[in-house]
């Protein structure tokens, strides 16, 4: 239990602009293990974490398993196929069970809107989402957060524009809600069929054409476009969707400055992102991945009731 | 022979006679007596004080789901007659839905037989509209009146094709039933878990549009203009649909309409925190649709309050939004919320709130009830205004108690049912 989290991490729509800062200044020190030749401190020696995926996940899955092993915590990785959750146990009987068997802390990633909220609400364990359904998806948007705040100096005033699916996208949402509380301006931009029903109303600027948003913006986090969307007749083509909204090379060319080049990952090149763009040196995209860790590491030690200090110690030797 | 029974110096209220006047009711040999402000009393009768209570028309409620046959555990006709006697109701009509569908003269007879073995509150069978509600061939609605059905609807989901729809309606003429619909265009509330909004983009959730119901209430009422037909639009949810209704009415198409207590009080913030109790469909809508279905219900453009009872167990609803089913529980609540809310909100008279409980809907399906007549049935709802009580679901006499309204303060409560004079539920006991 921690004071300064409360007890889950959910969502970032709940936390406050200071806690929001608390987990990326405590990230701060945390890049630093990763760098190391022995990639290990004892800070959650003896906690045991279960990694709770009911979904796909590579990248996600493998960084918070870092960010564990790096703090000294012991987990145990369950998937969805093989477990019980395939033959038709409900997620009450899941969490029960992992209750019983007196688990620190459970990473949950599930299909379902809500499932880390119900989680949270019937376990003793500290719950942390790695993305709900189409809700959130709070350590992505954390390490976006990072990662421009790397990039630019700060997030206050600057321009991020979502690009892609955003009715689908939890990692819209939550970066919607992080980039807002911190100061951020913040648009949206994607065909109509896939922006959800009155998100302006989150405070965010919706554009229409990718060039009116390249136009505008200082970073653009481009969407994973889920090849699922058009069979369901959100698109009519991937290739029409690279020519319409697809973040090109020519296209970037034409701004007035640089912009930062984001994405959550995994990329679909030559549909959402050109490679050029991808590969080229706006592109932060392999920091966020690397960013990914120290985050997860903050989230998981202020959890588990880790001391803020460590997040002002490391702020004092960036003064000096 | 039972006693007669004089409920003496409540207010009486029956809307069929625009009656509103303390007086005693007697009521013998299952029938309503003698009405006045000082009737005589036969020898022997049991005298019932009910000064500061209201003495109405036994209350109706239209779109009831039990559970009987197919999920026994939820609901049964016997518990559900129990909850609507409980809940002021001297008559329901339960909806075909079952498992196996009502869609045939036996399963009609069987809910009515079941009726009559509880001996409780009236329990009046809606056959389908086709056969095993799959929406292709049409049910036999002749053998099915005849058995006792006293409409017909798919309800549940809605009739998709538009030449069923058509074809039913110009089929119950012959037995002058309504069809009753639950409006959906299912291509676009396929997958939708509560209302298109804001709560929805924030919660992640996938919404129903508005436009998805409204769409089957203009197709519905065009086919009842087309056909003479008698449509019954249940659970309106929208301020789109209250406008459709109302210029259909003005057209003078024959078309009713009901709407839940939820729907007149709720809105779609009920589903925060991802509150599977605020899960149903039609979803809870915006405050903008609350406002017009109550001003529609004062108008009579929505004819009526049904409580489109849904139970279902208890660990159904323990589950993730997505995965949890659609409704809610309402015969023990429905009267005590409208009241809380119509009434004492200012909304509705209660004399106003009894016709749309009352007489009006018992008039749409053409019940016997809704009416205080002398020699008419002695279907008698005893309601006082002024109990102040807390929903605690465990206390509900259905099975289930999936219900928003926990913990919440209302204001007014069933205290006595009666039906053809005998007593069905008696809070003093």
């Amino acid at each position: 239990m921690s004071a300064a989290l409360g007890k889950d991490l959910v969502g970032l729509e709940a936390l406050s602009p200071e806690q929001i800062r608390l987990i990326l200044d405590t990230a701060e020190p945390f890049k630093e293990v990763s760098e190391r030749p022995i990639k290990k401190v004892p800070a959650l020696r003896g906690k045991t974490i279960v990694n709770l995926f009911f979904e796909a996940s590579t990248r996600t899955r493998i960084s918070f398993e870092f960010a564990e092993k790096r703090l000294s915590a012991d987990t145990v990785n369950v998937a969805a196929s093989g477990s019980s959750v395939s033959k038709g146990e409900t997620l009450v009987d899941t969490a029960k069970n992992l209750e019983a068997m007196r688990i620190d802390m459970v990473v949950i990633r599930h299909p379902s809107s809500g499932a880390a909220q119900f989680l949270a609400a019937r376990i003793n364990s500290n719950v942390i989402n790695a993305g709900d359904g189409k809700h959130e998806h709070p350590t992505q948007a954390l390490l976006d957060l990072l990662t421009i705040r790397d990039k630019l100096g700060k997030i206050a005033g600057v321009k991020v524009c979502l690009v892609g699916d955003i009715l689908h996208s939890r990692v819209a949402r939550s970066n919607i809600w992080g980039l807002t509380k911190l100061g951020a301006q913040v648009a949206v931009c994607g065909p109509h069929t896939l922006m959800p029903r009155g998100i302006a109303e989150l405070g965010v600027t919706v554009f229409r054409r990718i060039e009116e948003a390249i136009e505008w913006g200082d970073v653009l986090n481009i969407l994973r476009l889920q090849l699922e969307r058009m069979e369901k007749g959100f698109i009519p083509s991937l290739r029409e969707y690279f020519r319409v909204f697809g973040v090109t090379q020519e296209r970037l060319d034409r701004a007035r400055h640089p912009l930062v080049i984001m994405h959550p990952g995994p990329m679909n090149r030559g549909v959402e992102i050109e490679s050029r763009v991808a590969d080229g040196p706006h592109s932060v995209i392999l920091d966020q991945v690397t960013n990914g860790v120290a985050v997860r590491m903050a989230v998981l030690y202020l959890l588990a009731g880790g001391k803020p200090e460590l997040a002002d110690a490391a702020k004092r030797g960036a003064a000096e | 022979m039972t006693r007669p029974l004089v409920l003496a110096g409540g207010r009486v209220i029956d809307p069929s006679k625009n009656l509103d006047q303390t007086a005693d009711v007697l009521i013998q040999d299952g029938k309503i007596a003698a009405i006045g402000p000082s009737i005589g009393r036969p020898d022997g009768a049991d005298v019932r004080d009910v000064r500061g209570q209201v003495v109405a028309p036994g209350l109706v409620d239209i779109h009831v789901h039990l559970r009987e046959p197919g999920n026994e555990d939820e609901e049964t006709v016997a518990t559900g007659a129990r909850a609507a006697a409980a809940g002021g109701f001297t008559a329901i009509c339960a909806m075909p839905n079952t498992d196996p569908v009502t869609d045939n003269q036996a399963a009609v007879g069987f809910i009515v037989r079941q009726s009559v073995r509880a001996g409780l509150t009236r329990v009046y069978p809606i056959g389908a509209v086709s056969v095993g509600q799959k929406g292709e061939k049409l049910a036999e609605f002749g053998e099915m009146v005849g058995a006792g059905a006293v409409a017909v609807s798919d309800d549940g989901r809605p009739v998709v094709s538009g030449h069923l729809m058509r074809t039913a309606l110009e089929y119950a003429r012959t037995f002058d039933i309504a069809v009753a619909d639950h409006c959906e265009e299912p291509t676009l509330a396929a997958g939708g878990v509560m209302h298109e909004g804001l709560v929805a983009t924030r919660l992640g959730l996938k919404g129903i549009p508005a436009a998805a119901e409204e769409i089957m209430v203009a197709r519905d009422v065009l086919l009842a203009e087309l056909t003479g037909g008698r449509v019954h639009l249940c659970h309106m949810s929208t301020s789109g649909s209250v406008d459709l209704i109302r210029r259909a009415k003005e057209r003078g198409v024959r078309v009713t309409a009901e709407v839940t207590p939820h729907h007149l009080v709720l809105t779609d913030h009920a589903c925060e925190n991802y509150d599977t109790h605020a899960k149903m469909n039609p979803p809870l809508r915006e405050a903008a649709d609350v406002a017009a279905l109550r001003q529609a219900l004062k108008e009579g453009v929505i004819d009526c309050i049904a409580s489109d009872h849904a139970p279902h167990a208890y660990d159904e609803k323990e589950a993730a939004f997505d995965d949890a089913p659609f409704g809610i529980v309402g015969l023990e609540t429905a009267f005590a919320v409208a009241h809380t809310e119509l009434v004492q909100g200012g909304v509705l008279t209660l004399p106003e709130l009894v016709a749309r409980m009352s007489t009006l809907p018992a008039r749409v399906f053409g019940l016997a009830g809704g009416t205080l007549h002398p020699g008419a049935a002695a279907d008698v709802s005893v309601l006082d205004p002024r109990q102040q009580w807390t929903v605690d679901p465990k206390r509900f006499f259905t099975k289930c108690r999936n219900t928003p309204f926990a913990g919440r303060e209302l204001v007014g409560r069933p205290t006595l049912t009666l039906v053809a004079g005998k007593i069905v539920h008696d809070a003093n006991v």
